[in-house]
Formats: C-alpha cells, structure tokens, sequence
C-alpha cells in the first residue's frame, strides 16, 4: 500500500485545468536542478549531529515518501508539508488552517498519523512518509478510499486526504470498535461541509471488511 | 515563520551545553506548540535545537515509583499497559488531550512545557504581560469566557492548558531536571507558577534545565479515577473546566483522595483543603456539593468567564460522583 503511482506529466498536460499543479511540478524540477553548495554536501557527511546549520543554509534531508527514497535539502523553517506540496508537488495533503486545528494536513510519518504543517521537514530526517498519493497500488485504491466513494465521505473533498489518512490509521491503532470511538479519534479532522456521517460509515465499513489497512 | 537555526543534540549534556551557551535558542521535541508560535511571530528563536535523540523514551518501574521519559510520546504513555494499570488518571487526562495526530507528536516534556492558549498571548497586536511584559493585559477587561478564577493577578488571567498535567499535579508527580547547575527535583506543585508580577514565566525551570522525566510514586488511585473535561465541544477543544478525581475507598467511605482542576487557574490547580475534607467523609452527592463550596473559596470571575463559577463546583461533584461509582 505504499506503493505510489509514478507521475505521469503527459496525462497531466491533457487536463486543462491542471494548471496549478503543472506549475508546482515544474518549480519543483527546477528545486532539484538547483546547484547544490559545497558547505552542503559536507553537512551531508557530518550528518550534523551536534552541527549546526546557520538560518541561511539549507539542510540535507533524507526521506522516504511513498516508498521511494529522497535526498532533499531544505531550510530548517520549512514544514513537512510546505515540502511535500511546494518542492515536491505532492499536493495531495491539504494546507488548511496550517496551525494545528483542523487536520487536512494529516500524513503518516513512520506508521503513524500526524500533522504534517506543525512538523519541520528538517527534523524528519531518515524517516518514512506516507501521503494520501502513496495509499493506491497502481489503479487499485486502497480499501479506505473505495469506502469513501461508496459511502459518499466526502463534499468539497477538501479535507478528505487528511481524513482518509486518519481513518486508516484509526483502525491500525485499534481505535475503530464503535462509531462513538471512531467519532472521537476522527476529532482532529474538522470537515466544514459536515461529511461525518458517511465518514464514520465509510470507516466503520472498512473495520467491518476486516481488509488490511 | 522567521527562518532559525537548527541543530541536533545527542546527549543530555550537549542540550544542556547548547542552550547555556546561546540565549536565543530554544530546545524543540514534538513542536506541536513551539512551531505553532513561530508561525504566529509569538516567540522567534535565531535557533532550534532538536533533542529528539536524546534517550529520554523509557517508561519503566524504579521501586516504588513510576517512571516516564521527557520524550515518551502522550500517545504512547496514555496507552502504555503499566501507565494504565498504575496510573489510570494519567492514561485518561492524556486521552482527552488534543486529537491523536497531536498526541502522536507531543511529548510528556514538552506538554508540561505548553503556552497559555489565551487569545491576547496569541495575537501579536494585542498587549500581553506574559508575550511582552509591562504592555498590559488585554483579557482583564476583554473577551475572558476561557480565563482563569484562582490565583490571578492584575498583570494576568491566562489559563494553563495541559489536562496531563491536571493528573499529574493530583497524583503527586515529580519533575526530574538537569541543568548546568546539576540534577535537581520538582514537585509538580512547585513546577508551574501564578502569574504574580511575573506572567512572562510559566515555571519554576532555570535558563538551561532540561526536563529529563516525571516520577509518579506508588498509590491506590487504581479503581476510582476519573478526568472530566467539559469544553465547547464534545473532543478536541481546550477546557472551560477540567476535573481530575481520584478516591480510594473502603466500603462507602472515602480513606483518600486526590483532586486536581484544570482551566481555572495559571497553573494545575490542586484542591489539597477539599480533599482532606472529604477524607473519612462517606462517598455521596451531598457530601461532593459541600466540598465543591469549599473549593470555590477564593474564586472570582472577570465577566465572561463568570459561569465557571457554576460550572467548576458542579464539574467537581460529577467528577467525584463518576470516580466514586455514584453516577
């Protein structure tokens, strides 16, 4: 499950209304083609452990998101989620409120669920993310994104990736044994349009289904 | 978020080392809070130094005395099997704290390390002695609905947000630090302060004194414990009121009990005058309503905040009822 669909920029081009996301794809590219200083790659070395960076400097990152490891290098203010939508167009997890307080953001960080705009990149080195866009094997979707379609989980959808990440982890943290229970480990995803009952079902479908998650 | 520094600390004594030797630094762990301020321009560090791998995960039993980690996650410690044999209140007050994916983040340390939530600490346009001292407080005579009823003064009215540390207050915690002086001990009574002419300090720390863990000594709060938090909404919201119950009772008496408020006051309120009340007084809603009285003495609200004075005696009895199995 976390296998990621690799990106496919011809099918992108054929949306029309891709534009934004063909914008944040291609900054991307040109992030990685940026010329990498020399103090960098010797902080690289160092590992920097007991190192300091200075403010101005960009920090190397190892990371493996969605499976497939990244070097990366960023600044240390730079959230886990500014680096997956802006340098790494992985826009899929959602900047809501960006303080906490509504969970659009939610990611999986070493199996576990947690909030990827109050997490600074930097400190996530050496570990393992999972975003809403590493859930699908290929063209299959993951059971609890079927459940969302079946049970019409989601409005405007904007929350949904956080939500959908949450509901997974929900039933792996055995927190899943009744809509009561559900409802109160689903509370740090605040929905606007009032999605939460079919959420609820959709998760309760998926415990129910006995699929793993 | 203003950019910082950044390094990382492998041992206790290079953290230590580390934020003596450079007053704009600050420690970060989970950062559920600290990166929140940042962003808000409420604190601005020039650095951060990262101590997540420092060894400071264990849970574990020495002696008499439970023993938590400063970097055990609030996840991890509400569902640790010994925290929830031994200390229960714990394992529920860290339940209702937050949502998971916070919780998942948030470290015992950094919990206790926590800013106010007040709305004037928040808002970098509005005066706050405790953001900026001598620049006024805002909540006095402001929106104060979440503020606090004990223990303010006229530089303050902000609350303290923890719910763990509402339980750990009641069970007697200790708060093991160390610092460029050496080891030292705090009660958790002693940890947090009142705000008095000082808000800008939330505890009782040194500049440089890391906290390493807690300690919880052995005690009968095993059976009848309760943390009732009531809150503008059903689960992820701060507390209006928080109660934490613990009665050890032999039949229908009370031979022991432990209370601890939340939402009312600059620190973990603990009601030491309510419990001795209630010690060998038989467990019942008459009893509970007469002890709630005594705990409100001294209390006075600011306006908005007025109703706590109803709803924190009447959180008081419902706690003490459900604890004691008199629902």
């Amino acid at each position: 499950m976390t296998r990621k669909k690799s990106p496919n920029p011809q099918s992108e081009e054929q949306q029309p209304n891709e534009g934004r996301r063909d914008f944040l794809k291609q900054s991307t590219l040109l992030t990685a083609l940026a010329v990498t200083p020399p103090s960098l790659l010797e902080a690289a070395e160092l590992r920097w452990d007991e190192k300091a960076a200075s403010y101005l400097e960009k920090m190397p990152l190892d990371l493996e998101i969605n499976g497939k490891a990244q070097q990366l290098s960023v600044e240390p203010r730079t959230t886990l989620l500014d680096l997956l939508r802006e340098q790494l167009g992985q826009t899929g997890t959602k900047k809501g409120c960006d303080h906490g307080q509504c969970g659009a953001c939610t990611v999986h960080v070493d199996g576990k669920r947690v909030l990827s705009c109050l997490s600074l990149a930097v400190m996530q080195d050496g570990k393992k993310v999972t975003t809403i866009e590493g859930l699908a094997n290929g063209d299959q979707l993951h059971p609890m994104q079927e459940a969302f379609i079946k049970h019409d989980g989601f409005q405007c959808g904007y929350c949904t990736p956080g939500q959908i990440m949450s509901g997974i982890a929900c039933i792996r943290e055995a927190h899943a044994n009744s809509e009561e229970e559900i409802r109160e480990y689903m509370s740090g995803n605040i929905c606007r349009c009032g999605a939460y009952p079919n959420i609820v079902k959709a998760i309760v479908d998926v415990k129910q289904g006995g699929q793993k998650v | 978020m203003i950019n910082f520094g950044y390094s990382r600390v492998s041992t206790i004594k290079a953290a230590v080392e580390a934020l003596s030797k450079d007053s704009n630094a600050q420690w970060i762990a989970g950062g559920t809070n600290l990166v929140d301020l940042m962003k808000k321009g409420v604190t601005t560090p020039e650095k951060l130094i990262d101590i997540n791998n420092l060894p400071l995960k264990e849970i574990k039993k020495t002696g008499n005395k439970l023993y938590i980690g400063a970097l055990a996650l609030n996840s991890e410690v509400a569902e640790n099997e010994l925290v929830r044999k031994e200390q229960p209140l714990l394992s529920l007050a860290l339940q209702a704290g937050a949502s998971q994916q916070i919780r998942n983040m948030a470290t015992i340390g950094g919990n206790m390390m926590q800013r106010t939530r007040c709305s004037y600490f928040y808002n970098t346009d509005m005066p706050c002695n405790k953001r900026e001292p001598g620049t006024g407080c805002g909540a006095l005579k402001g929106f104060n609905r979440m503020h606090a009823i004990f223990g303010t003064s006229e530089k303050c009215i902000a609350v303290h947000p923890s719910d763990m540390c509402i339980a750990l207050v009641a069970l007697d915690a200790a708060v093991l630090v160390t610092g460029p002086k050496g080891d030292r001990r705090i009660s958790f009574q002693n940890f947090h302060r009142l705000p008095g002419d000082t808000p800008q300090k939330d505890n009782t720390l040194e500049r440089g004194e890391l906290i390493t863990g807690i300690e919880i000594p052995d005690n009968s709060y095993q059976d009848h414990v309760h943390y009732l938090k009531v809150r503008d909404r059903t689960s992820y919201a701060f507390a209006l009121v928080s109660v934490a119950a613990a009665v050890n009772l032999q039949g229908d008496t009370i031979q022991d009990v432990r209370l601890g408020m939340g939402g009312v006051a600059h620190k973990p309120w603990r009601l030491t005058e309510t419990e001795n009340f209630l010690k060998g007084k038989k467990a019942s809603e008459a009893t509970f309503r007469q002890a709630a009285e005594l705990a409100l003495k001294g209390a006075h609200g600011f306006g908005h905040n007025n109703f706590k004075l109803k709803l924190a005696p009447n959180t008081l009895v419902e706690a003490l009822k459900i604890a004691a199995g008199k629902a």
